[in-house]
């Protein structure tokens, strides 16, 4: 049966079967693989909650570590890729897949900058002194931290909290690219999506949406606030 | 039915040219799959048993130097004398391969994979290719975890719970680089406990063959679709923790070091969170199972088959509030105490809901004692005690006294060796010929049966009263204590039928092995069984059926007066029996 | 050996026991009930020839009865329980006139400190002393809970009395000891490779023995 299964994307829930959620297999699978990344993020989130409101002293105060004007460009270069992942669907959905895979494309391209801009400010900050393990001695921020513009208590709760939040987020928008990448260049550029058959742009759409909902709680909670 | 659907739901079970990797190694067949947790599975219960008689000779004669021992390490134990620092290891590794390499691989690995699909009438699960996926992480995750055993210095060692900032800091427990590879074992369990319950989960949903209503699964099948849903969303919690922790170790963040801001609880709070529906993974498949050997040996309906179906759904519920109960003494708010000791002792109702109903299946039923119903039946018995026993922590003026005492440790293994290694047992064998085309001895099945039940009592019983008497957990040497030393005895006969207890064990492994080649080549329906699966051959083809079957009743339909015979399988078609209603077709 | 729970040296190990057994007869009556009952079955309901199984799926009355009263026994189990644990660890559990000793956990050991003879602590005349301690009869003790390292836990057993010490927590314990005598103190929590010998010895003294021994310990502490 599993190689009977060849076909690009059953839209179509297995028949014959009892009735079941009437969404086609891969949909719930991402719907159900969400589900457990909500979790994950959650534990991530809830530590830097716990840890930042229980520590005992003050928070450094935004935007003097990191660089909010930059961050910002890129939280508006996610939301935009996620505009036209929502217009590649809208495309194949109506039976267009040239414009489809214009839209992929530049969703494609725009997680990529995104990605591309966030090890930029990595680097940036690294070079800085601002590590996991908080502030790096003898660099600019320590400095910082010595004259009393960061407090020394939490910048290694800050340091530890940020790279892994942020960090984590990439990886899930890096894997989202790539599986973007692969679905364009096996399924998408050899024609194989159409009106009746695009459940893996559909899928992938809603993985990319999730990561773009987290980003925007990601860069509320840690850049902004 | 569109020609599309015609083509891809049409399976060729006869239609099986795959290579010797593709058909065996690496297989997306999810009876292969089943299978390949089964045998990984059970040689890291045999290394969990084999930590744990090490640490049981340390107990009984501490100090003294181990026959074998020889082959240890000087670093670990000089002169086959157990070290202090090896036996916190043995403690830590013990409890890591038997909860996250045998009894959660056995119970989910080998039996969602293998019977989800049979069960319910389908080919193969939603997403074979991620399936295989699933047990290759898991592969991996253990062939990490054996690593960490011989690395210098050696293995993790601070409990299986792993507690920070004992793990989280080298200079605290002594260890390097073995603590960092629990870590990321940890790591991958994680990663493969989630895309097995994504299948599971998607296929019980959607690919249920027709006439299998939500009310006409089997028990086994609602268990493992519970649990799936339960690992789908604490193993994430898990992996966020593990992952913290292991950058605490290697990249000196400090989530969890008090000394840089971090909190030393925060730590408790997120494995436990994942922690308590963990041991209900641990036990509701098991659960699951019995349910159906139970209404098999006593050819009886289920009793209450409603009511074990919402005892599932809450002993699931509940057991996401109640994860403090690990946490009483740890310094938490009291007030939290309070409200974690009610949701607890809350959930020993469905518990206890469910030993009822499995004692009026077998009231007035016609009992067949085959091999797998005396363990289902064992199984009911030493749950009762493990559950009875864990009344006493939910009190907390009583968990002051016995937290982090053997009388937890008693506890813990009537539950789960008591509890889900018996129903393993039992469904090892029940389901044997359906993987293997053979029949295990019943014979030595039941020579095994009696001298485990008899020899883990002797073990675990007692240790209620080494509880009680207030020794602790994870001691090297309890004669360092004076309260402690007149229980030396009772730690020496514990050991002794330890022993023997493992080696009882081997009797079941030559069981196991031997038959698939030498035993009795086993009918299609070897017990008589009202399941999907007994439809099929043994051992069931790839693919499964050629035409999905349908489904005409309930699975428990035992002695139904509709049937000469005193059982009723699923997919009889009777005179009186009308097609289900056809699903619609839906879009998306 | 004991094959029940140590002697009672603290007021709230009566309570603590009271509970332990009250526990031990409800479980004992659903143990009996469930494996006389299983016993039972399996004897009287073994297979035989021409015997047939009663064809039933259950019967709501008895799931009724079978939910219920497990369900009222754990509530009642519940607030009795409660009324203790909010006495002994609540809040405001700690007695106003307790004799206040620190207690500095370690890898492997436990640091004392008393208050010397103002009772006060965080004063000139509190002395530190290694694994050993002391506490008079009859009065109410808190101990003052902190850790260097990992968590530790502390654990009297005659007292019924544990409560992790935790790295980065200030955590009160307190207990009233009622016979005097030797005791032991063990760590409960696994803290490293020394945790199977941080032991201490817990002393309980009449009052004027206790007055006695302070006197010659804080002399022996300043030298």
């Amino acid at each position: 049966m599993t190689h009977a299964a060849a076909t690009v994307d059953q839209m179509l829930p297995p028949y014959p079967a009892e009735r079941g959620l009437d969404v086609y297999n891969k949909k719930l699978g991402m719907w159900v693989f969400l589900a457990s990344e909500v979790m994950f993020f959650a534990a991530l989130i809830g530590t830097y909650v716990i840890l930042r409101f229980g520590a005992t002293g003050e928070w450094a105060k935004p935007g003097i570590v990191l660089n909010i004007k930059i961050t910002a460009f890129n939280t508006f270069l996610l939301i935009c890729s996620s505009v036209s992942m929502v217009k590649a669907y809208a495309a194949i959905q109506d039976g267009d897949p040239k414009k489809m895979r214009f839209w992929l494309l530049m969703t494609i391209l725009g997680g990529a900058t995104f990605v591309g801009i966030q090890v930029y400010e990595y680097i940036h900050l690294i070079e800085h002194g601002f590590v996991p393990s908080g502030v790096r001695e003898g660099s600019e921020l320590a400095e910082l931290v010595a004259k009393g513009v960061l407090p020394a208590a939490t910048m290694g709760l800050y340091g530890s909290t940020f790279f892994t939040m942020t960090g984590f987020h990439g990886f899930h928008v890096t894997c989202g690219v790539i599986s973007m990448a692969y679905l364009y260049f096996t399924k998408a550029l050899p024609g194989k999506y159409s009106k009746q058959d695009y459940g893996g742009i559909e899928t992938v759409g809603l993985y990319w949406h999730f990561v773009d909902l987290v980003w925007i709680i990601l860069f509320t909670i840690v850049y902004l606030i | 039915m569109t020609t599309v659907a015609a083509t891809a739901h049409t399976a060729h079970a006869h239609h099986d040219d795959r290579s010797f990797i593709r058909k065996y190694i690496f297989s997306t067949d999810h009876k292969i799959i089943g299978i390949q947790f089964l045998f990984v599975s059970l040689f890291f219960l045999l290394v969990g048993g084999l930590l744990a008689m090490q640490m049981r000779w340390q107990l009984a004669y501490p100090g003294q130097p181990m026959p074998g021992g020889g082959i240890l390490p000087e670093s670990m134990a000089p002169g086959g004398v157990i070290l202090p620092e090896y036996y916190i290891q043995l403690v830590t590794m013990h409890g890591t391969f038997m909860v996250f390499f045998a009894i959660m691989p056995l119970l989910v690995g080998v039996y969602a994979n293998f019977l989800i699909p049979l069960k319910i009438g389908t080919h193969d699960m939603a997403f074979p290719r991620i399936n295989m996926w699933s047990f290759w992480s898991f592969f991996a995750a253990g062939l990490v975890m054996l690593s960490s055993l011989f690395v210098p210095d050696g293995a993790a060692r601070a409990g299986w719970t792993m507690y920070a900032p004992l793990s989280a800091r080298h200079d605290f427990s002594g260890a390097s680089i073995g603590q960092e590879l629990w870590s990321v074992s940890i790591i991958l369990v994680g990663l493969s406990s989630i895309l097995g319950s994504l299948n599971y989960i998607t296929t019980i949903i959607n690919n249920r063959a027709p006439g299998m209503t939500w009310f006409r699964l089997p028990l086994s099948v609602w268990s493992l679709f519970i649990t799936a849903i339960l690992g789908l969303l604490a193993l994430p919690v898990l992996s966020g923790a593990a992952i913290m922790l292991l950058f605490d170790q290697v990249l000196q963040t400090h989530f969890f070091d008090p000394a840089a801001g971090g909190q030393a609880l925060l730590w408790q709070h997120l494995f436990w969170f994942f922690g308590h529906p963990e041991v209900y993974i641990l036990i509701l498949p098991a659960m699951g199972m019995v349910s159906d050997i139970i209404a098999n040996g006593s050819r009886k309906p289920i009793f209450g088959y409603h009511s074990m179906v919402f005892a599932i759904i809450g002993i699931a519920f509940l057991g996401w509030i109640v994860w403090g109960h690990h946490m009483f003494m740890s310094g938490m708010n009291p007030t939290l105490g309070s409200s974690f000791m009610v949701s607890t002792l809350v959930i020993a109702v469905p518990s206890a809901v469910k030993v009822f109903n499995w004692m009026g299946t077998m009231w007035r039923g016609n009992i067949r004692f085959h091999v797998p119903m005396l363990n289902a039946v064992a199984f009911v018995a030493m749950f009762v005690i493990g559950g009875l026993s864990g009344i006493y922590m939910a009190a907390t003026p009583v968990d002051m006294f016995i937290h982090d005492t053997y009388f937890i440790v008693a506890h813990l293994h009537y539950v789960l060796f008591g509890g889900s290694l018996f129903a393993l047992f039992g469904a090892i064998v029940y389901w044997y010929p359906k993987m293997f085309g053979r029949m295990m001895s019943e014979r030595w099945g039941k020579v095994h049966f009696w001298l485990t039940f008899i020899l883990y009592n002797c073990v675990f019983f007692p240790m209620h009263i080494l509880g009680m008497g207030g020794m602790m957990r994870r001691l090297y040497d309890p004669s360092q204590y004076t309260f402690l030393q007149p229980y030396q005895p009772m730690n020496v006969f514990i050991s002794i039928s330890a022993f023997l207890l493992f080696a009882t064990q081997i009797i079941f492994f030559v069981n196991f092995w031997w038959s698939l080649k030498k035993g009795k080549p086993a009918p299609q329906n070897p017990w008589h069984d009202n399941g999907l699966e007994w439809s099929l051959p043994s051992p069931a083809p790839h693919g499964n059926w050629e035409k999905v079957p349908t489904v005409y009743r309930g699975p428990y339909e035992f002695s139904s007066p509709q049937a000469a015979e005193d059982y009723l399988p699923q997919y009889t078609k009777l005179p009186t029996d009308r097609e289900p209603a056809r699903a619609p077709v839906a879009g998306h | 050996m004991h094959w029940w729970l140590p002697l009672k040296g603290s007021t709230f190990a009566g309570e603590v026991d009271g509970l332990f057994l009250a526990i031990t007869i409800i479980t004992g009556i659903a143990f009996v009930l469930v494996e006389v009952g299983l016993i039972w079955f399996v004897v009287k309901y073994r297979q035989r020839p021409g015997q047939k199984a009663f064809y039933t799926h259950g019967n709501t009355r008895a799931e009724v009865i079978w939910t219920t009263i497990p369900a009222v026994t754990m509530v009642a189990l519940g607030l009795i329980s409660n009324h203790y644990w909010v006495k002994i660890k609540g809040r405001h559990s700690v007695p106003a006139n307790a004799y206040p000793i620190a207690i500095h956990a370690k890898q492997f050991e436990w640091q004392v400190t008393y208050p010397g003879a103002d009772g006060q602590l965080g004063t000139s005349d509190d002395f530190t002393v290694r694994n050993q301690l002391h506490v008079p009869v009859g009065r109410p003790v808190v101990v003052h809970l902190s850790s260097e390292d990992v968590i530790h836990s502390f654990f009297v057993p005659v007292f019924r009395v544990k409560q992790d010490a935790v790295p980065g927590m200030d955590i009160n314990a307190w207990f009233q000891a009622t016979v005097p005598g030797t005791y032991e103190l063990g760590c409960a929590e696994l803290c490293g490779l020394g945790h199977y010998r941080m032991r201490a010895q817990v002393v309980v003294h009449t009052q004027e023995d206790y007055d006695a021994w302070m006197k010659q310990a804080a002399q022996e502490a300043s030298q």
